[in-house]
């Protein structure tokens, strides 16, 4: 899908060079969120493969499709790859590199030898998943617990663990590099309160991961240490404290869910204000209430250990904190409703699955109050009331978002727009394959069906049914643009510069950009998402 | 008692009533929440649909604009202080139990759950208990982190190996409930469940006798403290090289370090495993480690024997089962007769002792 569009201005990045080694060494941001889109696309849909495969198996309540050990491989897989290769990496890699010096009019990132370096990070360390993967998998779950991963499971534990490790790596310089891009590279005028909310969302989620994805790199390298050489660390029986790992572990992993969904949020906020023509609501308020997520964030993790033996006092003050984070993200959903009141609303595919995004996050970011609450969370922990509550964040959030931007920022990339009804139809499709997903799995999770289960209890059979239908719908929707994308590359009407008749730097510039972004480096004089002036600026 | 659809799970447990009472609230903010945000966006996309390419939007006044941004600011706040508030407080009682509990044992492994009562019976993936008595479970793991779920009593406490957790209930509505486990524990995780059965006091009273043939768990524990040939040093009768352990349970240990700790279960435990961790002021670090050679079960019953060390007959909070007296009788046992009955009593409701597992 990266060789060979055709597109109208001859001196566009994708035909400024021709070639695999093009692609393979260039140091070009476009290109390179190109080669991510590559990666990450084969990583979702692999992930998906498992999932598919998980929701056959809990058709029925016998473990009768796949043997135990491959159910709890394919779960671990599942979230292995989808966490650590496609929604941490998604829409930062992707639209980020595509969009960060677009949208502060500069012609590259800080470091572009660096950002290609990261993509080859990244590879590695997903070859080194993959290799894991084929030569017999990892049965230890995303999350890693010891001593399970240190001294019992018979998989490839360490293999696995120095992939991520790897993955880590491509995580902690992209971040680096789109902080220094933003402090130091943006263009005359484009002060910190004229940028666009992507890019605050971005510079947000970029901190998180500079600051916390090495604390996740030393706990798999004790968790390495452990199984190789039996130090005690976490396993009690050498020493160890088991809980000491969770401590650890989701003192990454929580902050980790901000890492996928603030990009989202900073995706969503564009759309809004693009299809209703009007500045966002409450610009400071959802500026700020990014940053306040990402430092918030990090002081919410042990509300993943109510149950695991820790000091209820302690959880007293996690649960406190929690609700302390879940205040921004109520603040952004009640202005993004704010931004559609007397504006120009229409409704193009990114702005449907804007609305799908705040519906979705909107039932996600609830059901996380509840499990904040230590009581509730008590009997509901590691249950599929949580497995629904983390994918409505994660799937029905980052992932919607990822499409939106995808279609509006699409023709940008490519110079083609994509096909209107079709994608309309799969923003539909995937709204209610995903609701008919997970819903059911609140219900199951309140009945207590405990997650990471092959065999059941039978009275949970109809809401596994539910959900298997519904994740066959939902694998339909992501096919449909997988199809109507790659057949756009050809087929889809020319994109002219600037589609949607927006206002932000990125749309200044031809579609497909020049290599060098700007012809005349640009200079700001009005704040985002001024669309009154734009009017002015670009009739004709 | 397993129908084949369920919209809610069985309420059986003061907890799950007080869990229940809470999701009530939660459900509700929620959905006002969510109902109040789609209708407002389907009401705003509705009525501010693009009529033309150039048409002029509106906004709201400063001022305005700064009331509403304070409104969802502080009214979602205040609302989940009231979440945290409450479910911190149900959680507070959760992790408390009552005094009167009765104490039941419990060891996780890989893939059952072994539960031991304090009159010695032993249950393999099945814990009968009485209706309207509060149980406190003590729990432990042999391998692995596993996690103790009854999902009818909104009850969940992980298991970790190494240590010992609790967790309680008060059973209110007889019947066989779910026992999972909850915390993914490897290759047959989701076959490691099991029932919890709630009985009448009576029917329980004569399970409780047929149930184990065997004695309870103090007199085991005191076999083994023989076996163990613990007595030679931690004499009773006069001075030993390590302390006399009459009615030290639950009292406070003064250490070398001049530190003291509450001699618990965990204490126990770690003495036996570990004994140079915590010296005793005046003592020598001479003790074995007995790692290796005592399982989980055995420091249970290791422990329940040094309870009941010293503790004066009937002196202890009087219906506690700890409260075993020096002669170690064991609890409930009339004789042959009482079993028999309890034996037509159990396949009368479908149930079968487990065997009893000697080593």
């Amino acid at each position: 899908m990266i060789t060979a569009p055709t597109v109208q201005t001859p001196e566009s990045y994708l035909t400024a060079d021709y070639g695999v080694k093009s692609w393979l060494l260039t140091k070009d941001h476009k290109r390179i969120a190109l080669l991510y889109l590559a990666v990450i696309t084969f990583f979702f849909f692999l992930g998906g493969i498992f999932a598919t495969i998980i929701r056959l198996e809990l058709l029925t309540p016998n473990g009768d499709l796949v043997s135990p050990q491959t159910y709890n491989k394919l779960f671990s897989l599942h979230g292995i790859i989808m966490v650590f290769l496609f929604l941490i990496p998604s829409i930062p890699t992707t639209l980020g590199n595509f969009l960060v010096p677009l949208m502060i009019g500069c012609k590259d990132l800080a470091f572009p030898k660096l950002n290609l370096l990261s993509w080859y990070i990244l590879v590695a360390g997903g070859l080194f998943v993959l290799y894991a993967m084929l030569v017999g998998g990892v049965d230890t779950g995303w999350t890693f617990y010891v001593p399970f991963s240190t001294s019992y499971a018979n998989t490839y534990v360490i293999l696995t663990a120095v992939g991520i490790f790897i993955i880590g790596f491509s995580s902690i310089l992209t971040g680096l590099n789109f902080i220094v891009t933003i402090h130091r590279m943006r263009a005359p005028g484009l002060t910190w309160f004229r940028l666009p909310l992507f890019i605050w969302s971005i510079y947000a989620t970029s901190v998180i991961q500079v600051l916390a994805t090495p604390v996740l790199a030393v706990t798999l390298l004790l968790i390495a240490v452990e199984r190789a050489f039996h130090f005690g660390i976490f396993d009690p029986a050498l020493g160890g404290d088991p809980v000491l790992f969770q401590h650890l572990f989701w003192f990454y992993s929580h902050p980790a869910v901000y890492i996928m969904v603030l990009p989202g949020m900073g995706v969503i906020s564009e759309l809004i204000a693009a299809y209703s023509r009007k500045r966002v609501f409450g610009y400071r308020f959802v500026a700020f209430s990014s940053v306040a997520i990402a430092v918030l964030g990090f002081l919410a993790w042990g509300h993943h250990l109510f149950v695991s033996s820790m000091s209820v006092y302690a959880g007293m003050i996690f649960s406190l904190l929690s609700y302390l984070v879940a205040v921004p993200s109520a603040i952004k959903v009640f202005n993004w409703t704010a931004t559609l009141y007397k504006g120009s609303v229409s409704y193009e595919t990114p702005m449907l699955y804007a609305f799908g995004f705040i519906g979705l996050f909107t039932i996600g970011g609830l059901t996380g109050a509840f499990l904040a609450a230590m009581g509730f969370d008590a009997h509901v922990t590691d249950t599929y009331f949580v497995v629904a509550h983390f994918h409505y964040i994660m799937v029905g959030g980052t992932l919607m978002a990822y499409l939106g931007g995808m279609h509006y920022w699409w023709p940008k990339m490519t110079g083609r727009m994509y096909p209107e009804g079709w994608a309309k139809l799969s923003a539909l499709v995937v709204f209610l394959g995903f609701n008919l997903t997970f819903f059911p799995q609140f219900i199951l999770g309140y009945l207590g069906m405990p997650r990471r289960y092959q065999a059941y209890p039978d009275e949970f059979q109809v809401y596994h049914v539910l959900s298997t239908a519904g994740a066959s719908v939902l694998a339909v929707g992501y096919l449909i643009p997988a199809i109507y994308f790659i057949w756009s590359l050809r087929y889809g009407a020319i994109a002219p510069a600037n589609p949607w008749r927006a206002p932000g730097l990125e749309w200044q510039t031809t579609s497909p950009p020049p290599t060098e972004n700007f012809d005349i480096t640009p200079v700001v004089t009005h704040e985002a998402y001024d669309y009154s002036i734009r009017e002015e600026m670009t009739v004709g | 008692m397993n129908p084949t659809f369920q919209l809610l799970p069985d309420q059986a447990s003061t907890t799950a009533r007080s869990v229940d009472h809470l999701s009530i609230y939660l459900v509700t903010v929620a959905i006002i929440f969510s109902t109040l945000i789609f209708s407002l966006i389907l009401l705003f996309a509705i009525k501010y649909r693009r009529r033309s390419d150039h048409e002029r939007t509106g906004d709201i006044s400063e001022k305005v604009a700064f009331m509403l941004e304070m409104t969802w600011t502080i009214v979602p706040f205040g609302l989940m202080l009231v979440m945290f508030g409450w479910g911190a407080s149900i959680f507070f009682e959760m992790s408390r139990p009552p005094d009167d509990a009765m104490n039941v044992y419990v060891v996780g492994k890989q893939w059952m759950w072994k539960t031991q009562h304090l009159g010695g019976q032993r249950e393999i993936n099945e814990l009968h208990v009485p209706l309207g008595r509060s149980v406190k479970l003590t729990m432990t793991s042999e391998d692995v982190i596993h996690s103790f779920y009854v999902p009818a009593f909104r009850v969940k406490f992980d298991v970790l190996p190494g240590r010992y957790t609790t967790a309680w209930f008060k059973p209110t509505k007889p019947g066989r409930y779910h026992l999972f486990c909850a915390e993914y524990c490897g290759t047959l995780h989701s076959g490691m469940i099991g029932s919890i059965y709630v009985m009448e006091p009576a029917e329980y009273e004569t399970w409780l006798a047929g149930g184990a043939g065997g004695e309870s768990l103090a007199a085991n524990g005191q076999k083994l403290f023989e076996y163990l040939a613990c007595a030679n040093c931690h004499r009773t009768d006069k001075p030993g090289r390590c302390p006399n352990l009459m009615g030290l349970f639950g009292k406070p240990v003064q250490l070398t370090t001049g530190e003291a700790v509450k001699a618990d279960e965990a204490y126990i435990r770690e003495s036996i495993l570990n004994p140079g961790a915590k010296i005793v002021a005046g003592y020598q670090n001479i003790m074995p480690s007995f790692q290796g050679l005592v399982t989980e079960e055995d420091l249970l019953q290791l422990i329940e024997y040094i309870k009941a060390l010293g503790a004066p007959a009937g002196q202890q909070g009087a219906p506690t089962e700890g409260a075993i007296p020096a002669g170690l009788e064991r609890r409930g046992t009339t004789g042959g007769p009482a079993g028999g009955s309890a034996n037509v009593e159990r396949s009368k409701s479908g149930r079968r002792p487990e065997p009893e597992q000697k080593r």
